[in-house]
């Protein structure tokens, strides 16, 4: 898993079936990149629903978060329409976990991305980076907190 | 390991014995189904443990995943505003089953509040900013789902029922 310092691995991937997303294209920008198993968990305990829900506070530090899972484009479209998502979800789906795997956070076993969350400053590194076990959902504290150090800086 | 940020303060909404040895925090969403199953254990561990319990809630609403859940909880703030938070409290969990935009005038008006300082109070910036720092309180503590459970400050790694064990072990 990349750690703090190392630069973040460029990517470009589909957020929807005729947009993609590419990272090198919001440098300037705080990104917080969520990658996790997969859409359709649980409602309550569902982290992207949580991120949802803080994208006002993610906007105060100037921070734009993408949720990354190897689910592909339409299933996404699906999964963000029901539950009213107002951030992109990006399908690494082809090659499958090409951008997991760069960021070392690929589960050869299952076929997944792991749960892990990067924080990216405004040059493009790694200012934190966390790998949460499988079941747990890691909240959003740890990325305020990173997010805040980047702004005292 | 996660803690609550800020502590409790008299700005909370604090049932039980101030002085009690366990501080019980609970972040929760009065149109979330598993707060719903929550409200009668958190009941019980109340009554179990009488004065060395003091419970504090604090809002945690999925406004997007839940259309009522941020209304829900202002009208709880604008109750409280009337010296009856807990009375509003109770009452949306013991009819989040009909959940809807006009059951909160009907339990206002069953609890005996003053209708029209009911619906200003609902729709002033106070309760809207309660809500909203309670919100970000949440998010501080590491609120990853509702309901979250503090204990003393500390996050509690587990649902009522699990919380309701632990105080019974740890009391034996």
């Amino acid at each position: 898993m990349l750690e703090k310092g190392a630069s973040a691995p460029d990517f470009e991937l589909n957020a929807t079936p005729d947009q993609k997303i590419k990272l090198s294209d919001f440098k300037g920008k705080n990104i917080i990149l969520a990658f996790y198993p997969a859409d359709w968990s649980p409602v309550c305990s569902d982290q992207m629903a949580l991120y949802n829900e803080m994208l006002k506070y993610f906007g105060k530090y100037e921070a734009q978060i993408f949720g990354i899972s190897v689910d592909s484009v339409w299933c996404h479209l699906a999964f963000t329409q029901d539950r009213k998502l107002h951030f992109p979800l990006l399908a690494d789906f082809e090659p499958k976990g090409e951008v997991s795997k760069a960021y070392g956070v690929y589960d050869d076993e299952v076929g997944e991305c792991k749960r892990a969350l990067f924080v990216i400053d405004r040059e493009g590194k790694i200012a934190w980076s966390y790998l949460s076990p499988t079941a747990v959902n890691p909240g959003a504290d740890g990325i305020l907190d990173a997010l805040e150090e980047l702004n005292n800086k | 390991m996660s803690t609550l940020k800020p502590i409790v303060s008299e700005i909370d909404h604090i049932q039980g014995n101030k002085s009690a040895s366990i501080e019980i925090v609970e972040f929760g969403d009065y149109q979330c189904p598993y707060c719903g199953d929550a409200y009668p254990i958190v009941k019980e561990i109340e009554e179990a443990f009488g004065d060395q319990i003091q419970f504090v809630f604090r809002h945690f609403p999925l406004q997007e995943a839940h259309e009522f859940a941020f209304k829900a909880a202002l009208a709880a703030e604008a109750a409280g505003m009337q010296g009856k938070f807990w009375e509003m409290h109770d009452a949306l969990y013991e009819n989040q089953y009909r959940l809807a935009n006009d059951l909160f005038d009907e339990l206002a008006e069953t609890l005996g509040l003053d209708l029209e300082k009911f619906t200003a109070d609902v729709n002033s910036d106070e309760a809207r900013d309660k809500v909203e720092n309670d919100f970000e309180s949440g998010v501080r503590s590491g609120v990853n789902g509702t309901p979250s459970f503090y204990v003393n400050g500390t996050k509690f790694d587990g649902g009522a029922t699990d919380l309701y064990q632990m105080l019974k072990e740890s009391a034996e």
